[in-house]
C-alpha cells in the first residue's frame, strides 16, 4: 500500500501528454504542474483543445501521461489505479452513457452495482439521488426519452452514487439551458458542502461558471497552465486601474475638467442615457489610478451642480484575464484550434 | 444519511482500502448489473422474437428441405435443427460480445466501466451471462419448434455427458467472445468488418448444417480450434446415439476434454489480453477517444 500522509487531492508534476497522430503529433499537455488541496473546488478554464479533458482523463486513470507524474490523494495514476477508482467519480457534459432501453431508476441501479452497493441498498440509494436531483417524475421513464437537462441530472446522480471523495466534472453544463445549468451547479455545490474535504475538479470554458463555483482556477491554453489563483486574484492581475461607470443628470464643462483632477487617468463620455421621464442623462467612463481618487471626482461634480444618478465599479472578467495572458480571446483560440488540429 | 452523505468514510485512504471480500462482492454484483440491461431488454422489446427466432427458424428450415429433397438420412434433419439452435450462441458471441465494446466506447460507457473500481472481466462476464440468457431462450424455442415441425427424435444415452458438453461449449464460446472483445477494444472501427468475416466462414467450418467430420482435415482443425465445432459435434453424437455417426471426429468423451482445455485457455487468454490491451489503450488514449 502506498504511504499516505496528508496529501494533496491532486498533485501533478511536469505532466506531458502527446497523441501520436498523422500528419503530426499533437501535444495535449506540455509540462503541467498542479496542486489541488483537499476540499477545494478547483477549475480548469480554457478554450476547447486547451488540454483540460486530457488532464482529467489522466487523473481519472483512463489515460497515461507520456511523461511526468500525477497523484490523486497520494495515489499514483499509473500504479494505484484501483484505489483511485474507489474514491472518485466523473461526469462529463453531453454524456450519452448507459442503455436507452432502461428506465432512469434501472440505469442508476445498474451503475450502483459497479460500486459495490448491494441490490436493495442500491435501489434505496438510487431513490435518494433521484429525489435529490429532481428526477422523481422521470424515475420510471426510459433513458432514451429524457431531455438533455434531465439526462445530465441523471448523469450527476450516477456520479454521486459512490459518495466519491473527489468528483471530476468535464464541462458538466455543456449544451444545457440556463435553468438546467443552474440546477446542476446548485446540486454540485450542495453535494460538496455536505461533507468537508470533498474535492471537485471542474473543467469548463464558461467563465461565469468558473467564477461562480471555483475556489481557485487554472487558466489553460495549448497544454500549459498560464496562471493559477482565486477568481479575485486572477482578476487583480489585469486590474491595474479602477474603472467606474458613472451616470449624471448633466455635465457642465464636459469631461475635460474631470480628466485634469488628481488621480484621474482618463474620463470619457460613454454616451447619453435615458433617464426618468425620457430626460437625457450623461454616462461617463472614468479610469482612476486608485479608488481613492473617486472622492475628488464626486466633490468636483457636486461643485458644478451635477447629480450622480448611478455609479458602478467595472470589474475585469476572467475573459479579460485570458486575453491578457494569451493575447487573444476564447473564441479566437478555439478558432485557431479548429484550424490547427484536423478532426 | 442523506442523498449527499450516504456512506461516509474517515478519509480517502480509508475509502480506497477494500477487503478481498468487498472486491469480490463488487465484481459479482457487476456481473449481475451488466447482465441486467440484456435481460430487461429481452422482456421490454419483443421484436427480438421475430429477428432472433423466426428468421433463424426459416434459415434452418431451408436446410431441412434441401436434405429432404436429397433424401439424406433422417438424422441429418436432427443435425441441422441442433446446428440451428446453436447458431444463436455464436451470433450472440460475435455481435453482442466481440463487437459490443466498440459500441460501448462510442456510447461513452466504456470509460465509465474502466473508471469504476471493478475488474473489467466482471463486465465481460456480465455481458456473457446476459447474452446466454437471451440466446438460450432463442435456442430453446428454435429447438422445440423445429423438433415438433420436422419430427426430429432424439436418443440420448448419456444425459450427464450431454449437459456437460453443452455447458462447456457455452463456457468456451463465451470465453472466446471475451478474447475477441478484448482484441476489438484495440481494433475499433475495423470491428464491424471483422465480425462480418467471422460469421459465414465460421458457420461453414463449424459444420452448423452438416457433420464437421465431412470436411476432413479442415474439420479436424475446426474441432481443435473452434468451440462451436467441437461442441456441436459432441452434442450430435450424444443426442442421436441410436444412429451411426459419420466418422472423422473424436468420441464425445475426448471432445469434452478439448472443450475443457479451450475454456481454460480462452478465459486465461481473455484475462491476459484484457490487461495488456487495457494498458496499451490507456497509453494510446483509445479508452476514451470515441472516433478511434
Amino acid at each position: 500500500m502506498s504511504s499516505a500522509p496528508a496529501q494533496l487531492a491532486i498533485e501533478a508534476r511536469s505532466v506531458r501528454r502527446v497523441y501520436r497522430t498523422k500528419p503530426a503529433d499533437v501535444v495535449a499537455l506540455d509540462g503541467v504542474d498542479l496542486d489541488v488541496a483537499p476540499g477545494e473546488f478547483f477549475g480548469l478554464l480554457g478554450p476547447n483543445g486547451a488540454g483540460k479533458t486530457t488532464l482529467i482523463k489522466i487523473l481519472t486513470t483512463l489515460l497515461l501521461p507520456s511523461s511526468g507524474t500525477a497523484r490523486v490523494f497520494g495515489f499514483d495514476v499509473e500504479r494505484d489505479v484501483k484505489r483511485i477508482r474507489r474514491i472518485m467519480n466523473m461526469v462529463a457534459g453531453g454524456e450519452q452513457s448507459g442503455y436507452g432501453i432502461l428506465t432512469v431508476r434501472e440505469q442508476l441501479w445498474m451503475f450502483s452495482q459497479f460500486y459495490g452497493l448491494g441490490s436493495r441498498p442500491g435501489w434505496e440509494r438510487v431513490d435518494e439521488l433521484i429525489a435529490a436531483t429532481g428526477l422523481a417524475d422521470q424515475r420510471l421513464q426510459r433513458v432514451s426519452t429524457l431531455s438533455t437537462g434531465q439526462r445530465q441530472k441523471m448523469n450527476m446522480a450516477r456520479g454521486l452514487l459512490n459518495d466519491p471523495w473527489i468528483l471530476f466534472l468535464d464541462e458538466p453544463t455543456l449544451g444545457l439551458d440556463v435553468s438546467a445549468a443552474r440546477s446542476i451547479r446548485a446540486l454540485v455545490l450542495d453535494w460538496k458542502t455536505a461533507v468537508p474535504g470533498r474535492t471537485v475538479l471542474l473543467t469548463t470554458h464558461y467563465m461565469a461558471e468558473a467564477d461562480d463555483l471555483c475556489d481557485r482556477i487554472a487558466i489553460v491554453d495549448h497544454g500549459r497552465i498560464l496562471a493559477i489563483g482565486s477568481p479575485a486574484e486572477l482578476k487583480r492581475r489585469v486590474q491595474r486601474e479602477s474603472i467606474f461607470r458613472i451616470e449624471l443628470d448633466r455635465l457642465d464643462g464636459g469631461s475635460t475638467a474631470l480628466a485634469r483632477l488628481p488621480g484621474v487617468v482618463s474620463a470619457a463620455e460613454a454616451g447619453a442615457g435615458e433617464g426618468e421621464e425620457e430626460r437625457q442623462t450623461v454616462v461617463m467612463n472614468l479610469v482612476l489610478a486608485e479608488d481613492a481618487a473617486l472622492g475628488g471626482v464626486v466633490g468636483a461634480l457636486g461643485a458644478t451642480g451635477s447629480t450622480i444618478l448611478a455609479l458602478r465599479k467595472s470589474e475585469p472578467t476572467l475573459e479579460d484575464v485570458f486575453v491578457e495572458l494569451v493575447g487573444r480571446g476564447f473564441e479566437e483560440s478555439e478558432q485557431d484550434e479548429r484550424t490547427a488540429v484536423p478532426a | 444519511m442523506s442523498a449527499f452523505v450516504h456512506h461516509r468514510t474517515a478519509s480517502p485512504h480509508a475509502a480506497a482500502d477494500w477487503s478481498s471480500r468487498q472486491t469480490l462482492m463488487t465484481n459479482l454484483r457487476t456481473v449481475i448489473g451488466r447482465a441486467y440491461p440484456r435481460v430487461r431488454g429481452m422482456v421490454r422489446e419483443p421484436s427480438w422474437v421475430f429477428f432472433e427466432i423466426l428468421l433463424p427458424f426459416l434459415a434452418t428450415s431451408a436446410f431441412v428441405f434441401v436434405y429432404r429433397a436429397l433424401q439424406a438420412p433422417a438424422e441429418y434433419i436432427g443435425f441441422v435443427v441442433l446446428g440451428g439452435a446453436m447458431t444463436a450462441f455464436w451470433l450472440n458471441v460475435i455481435w453482442m460480445m466481440a463487437q459490443q465494446l466498440w459500441w460501448e466506447k462510442s456510447q461513452g460507457n466504456l470509460e465509465l466501466y474502466f473508471a469504476a473500481p471493478i475488474d473489467f472481466m466482471a463486465v465481460l462476464f456480465g455481458m456473457a451471462v446476459g447474452g446466454l440468457i437471451m440466446s438460450s431462450s432463442r435456442a430453446f424455442i428454435v429447438l422445440v419448434v423445429a423438433t415438433a415441425v420436422y419430427g426430429v427424435s432424439f436418443a440420448v444415452d448419456q444425459w450427464l455427458l450431454l449437459l456437460a458438453v453443452f455447458g462447456l461449449t457455452l463456457a468456451a464460446l463465451y470465453g472466446l467472445g471475451m478474447v475477441l472483445a478484448s482484441l476489438f477494444l484495440m481494433w475499433g472501427r475495423e470491428a464491424w468488418h471483422l465480425t462480418q468475416l467471422l460469421q459465414e466462414p465460421i458457420y461453414f467450418v463449424s459444420g452448423l448444417n452438416f457433420p464437421v467430420g465431412r470436411l476432413g482435415f479442415l474439420g479436424a482443425l475446426s474441432i481443435s480450434l473452434l468451440p462451436l465445432a467441437v461442441g456441436l459435434d459432441a452434442l450430435r453424437q450424444l443426442a442421436f446415439a441410436d444412429t451411426p455417426y459419420p466418422a472423422g471426429t473424436p468420441p464425445p468423451e475426448v471432445e469434452v476434454l478439448i472443450l475443457l482445455a479451450m475454456t481454460a485457455v480462452f478465459l486465461l487468454a481473455a484475462r491476459w489480453t484484457l490487461r495488456v490491451l487495457e494498458r496499451r489503450a490507456r497509453q494510446a488514449g483509445r479508452l476514451s477517444i470515441r472516433w478511434q
